[in-house]
């Protein structure tokens, strides 16, 4: 028919291919990829393109709003599932642990040395302190606190929290101590990455606190004649815990960094770029957790030999050493 | 909307309604084409993303926040129905297993969800919005991490300082505290790409991708022989309404009642002076005019000439 408008004639040619891109969309938004079939996969990038142009088309020669607003949307959908990420969930959690991770720490090493001097930093300050002078443990602790291990406590009561007698525990009773353990750890790790954004001033102060922590309490078993026995009470999950709370400062003087020091690039972009290796780092102080918690409520409580003690640490600290910074191999793919 | 030639506000014979009314709706075009983005696809194709707006933003996070606080107390009730059939022992291990679920629902499940084909939690699912790279490349993984991770500044903090309280000097630092860390809460209401601090550090946006329906062409109706030949419309009258008139009679033919069409008919045919034929529905007649309308302003947009509305009168 003559009659008709332009638009509409060029609506009618086209609308049985949008509608087509319409329904591979739909279903691959609601049942995941792999359920199209393979002449839906193929038949994608042409009924894309077209409807793309047809888009173009569409915005100069018709005024209908609704055709102007499906195909705006239906290139928006289309655009990001032909461009989106096509890899799965378990393929990005191989390639996380394979190489995101490691790559994001190794190349991250002058972040990390800040972080750990900010840490141990602050742990040897309070454990000198406090060797010369006791009261400086109240001062950074308050009172009340770490279950009676405080300089007052007699050497015999130190040593009974450094070992666990075996009849001593209820079963369920560890796995709700490094639950809460590891919850609260975690979140002190996120939280120190994503204070980095204020050019890392308060990541800084969270790990200086953190290591004063630990060096004072440090400070009461070394005064006591513990310190071996402690060190081995603190490392055998401390290893991983302390350098996963290293690498969280780390992820936050990153971002700090760049969105201090942005150099070449623009304060956006900048922050862009540092923000996803620092949240790569993150991500993976949150695993070292998990293991650090499962470390501490079963490792420590099980094992009572200083001796398996320090060879669990050692081992943890040579395994994350290695995973971390020896080179491997480029990806042939 | 491409750029459109100015217009004067005020034109002699505009009544001063009209010109405030008119101003009203160039304003609210202006803030809308603030909030659009263009995204030139490898094709070479543009395609415009509509931000999504700081108060839309909010209400997918409310849903959002509503559906994890369900997830927990439900599992909550549910572990504490297991545990209490079991002993001691079985409780703290609920209680652990619990602890962990928790963080993981607080601090994962925007991740999970993002991390997905949509890009898009539940609550942002309701409200047709998603995530998208700022650059127009894909969104990765890291980036949904890293936009995720920073939400405890932006929501942990405020909410930290707040609860904390204390004697007098505590209680200015908790003041001092709670301003410091709005800034970061109320980051996305003071950029114009409204921006969490996540989607700065991220790289990403949040755009509106509604899902939209493909409806009958309202000209198909009309184009039918029996009403085509019934109802002829001279220049005059198809050049009476612009292009923004179109669009709302487009609207008023899509999904207004019976009386708003009628009242819409009926200030038509004044303007345009069109005297009823015999047995005429105000359906009928503003379909038929519709496509008239539409004619005549395609072929003059084919000509490079847009007639944005009916003051546009060149």
């Amino acid at each position: 028919m003559t009659d008709l408008l332009k638009s509409y004639r060029f609506r009618e040619e086209r609308q049985s291919d949008w509608q087509k891109l319409d329904l591979i969309l739909t279903k691959a938004e609601n049942n995941g990829v792999r359920n199209l079939s393979d002449e839906q996969m193929l038949a994608l990038p042409r009924l894309y393109r077209q409807a793309v142009s047809s888009l173009s088309v569409a915005r100069s020669i018709s005024l209908d709003q609704n055709v102007i607003n499906y195909l705006e949307s239906l290139c928006t959908r289309a655009y990001f599932f032909v461009y989106g990420a096509r890899t799965t969930l378990g393929e990005r959690m191989m390639q996380f642990l394979r190489r995101d991770w490691p790559a994001a720490v190794s190349s991250s090493l002058l972040a990390t040395v800040l972080s750990a001097l900010f840490f141990f930093g602050g742990a040897m300050l309070a454990f000198f302190l406090c060797l010369q002078d006791m009261d400086w443990f109240w001062t950074f602790n308050g009172h009340s606190f770490f279950d009676g291990r405080n300089p007052d406590a007699t050497v015999e009561y130190l040593r009974g929290t450094i070992y666990t007698d075996p009849s001593d525990h209820g079963d369920g009773q560890l796995s709700a101590f490094s639950s809460f353990l590891f919850n609260n750890n975690a979140q002190i790790a996120l939280f120190a990455f994503a204070l980095g954004f204020a050019f890392g001033i308060p990541t800084a102060w969270l790990l200086v606190y953190n290591g004063v922590m630990i060096g004072s309490m440090y400070a009461v078993f070394w005064d006591k004649g513990l310190g071996y026995e402690f060190t081995g009470w603190l490392m055998i999950h401390g290893v991983t815990e302390l350098s996963a709370i290293v690498l969280a400062g780390a992820a936050g003087f990153i971002i700090g960094g760049a969105v201090a020091f942005p150099g070449g690039h623009t304060r956006l972009a900048s922050a862009r770029l540092a923000g996803q290796r620092a949240a790569t780092i993150a991500m993976g102080c949150v695993l070292m957790l998990i293991i650090a918690a499962i470390l501490e409520g079963f490792g420590r409580q099980l094992i009572n030999s200083d001796e398996i003690r320090y060879a669990v640490a050692g081992g943890t600290l040579v395994f994350w050493l290695v995973y971390f910074y020896v080179p491997r191999k480029a990806p042939s793919a | 909307m491409s750029a459109k030639p100015p217009v004067p506000l005020r034109r002699p014979g505009l009544s001063m309604e009209a010109a405030v009314q008119r101003r009203a709706r160039m304003a609210e075009e202006m803030r809308l084409a603030k909030m659009t983005r263009r995204l030139v696809t490898p094709e070479g194709a543009a395609i415009q993303l509509k931000l999504a707006s700081a108060s839309e933003r909010a209400g997918a996070f409310l849903i959002d926040v509503a559906i994890q606080w369900a997830i927990v107390i439900a599992t909550l009730l549910g572990l504490g129905a297991i545990a209490s059939a079991m002993s001691n022992g079985g409780a703290n291990f609920a209680f652990a297993f619990w602890m962990v679920f928790f963080f993981f629902v607080r601090n994962f499940y925007y991740i999970f969800f993002e991390i997905g084909q949509r890009a898009a939690t539940p609550g942002k699912r309701i409200l047709g919005l998603r995530v998208a790279a700022r650059d127009g490349g894909r969104l990765t993984a890291n980036s949904v991490l890293a936009r995720n991770f920073i939400r405890e500044i932006e929501i942990g903090l405020p909410f930290q300082f707040a609860l904390m309280g204390g004697d007098q000097f505590g209680a200015w630092m908790a003041l001092f505290g709670l301003l410091w860390s709005g800034v970061f809460l109320l980051f996305p209401v003071f950029n114009k790409d409204k921006m969490r601090v996540g989607d700065l550090i991220a790289g990403t946006w949040v755009i509106r991708a509604p899902k939209a329906k493909l409806m009958d062409d309202i000209t198909s109706a009309a184009a039918r022989p029996e009403t085509a030949s019934r109802f002829a419309f001279t220049q005059v009258q198809t050049d009476a309404y612009g292009i923004h008139e179109l669009h709302v009679l487009e609207d008023v033919l899509r999904q207004s009642t019976q009386e708003i069409k009628a009242q819409v008919a009926a200030r038509i045919r004044t303007k345009i002076g069109w005297t009823p034929i015999v047995g005429e529905t105000d359906l009928a007649f503003l379909e038929a005019y519709y496509a008239a309308l539409r004619r005549r302003l395609e072929q003059r947009m084919l000509l490079g000439d847009r007639k944005t509305d009916k003051y546009d009168s060149r």
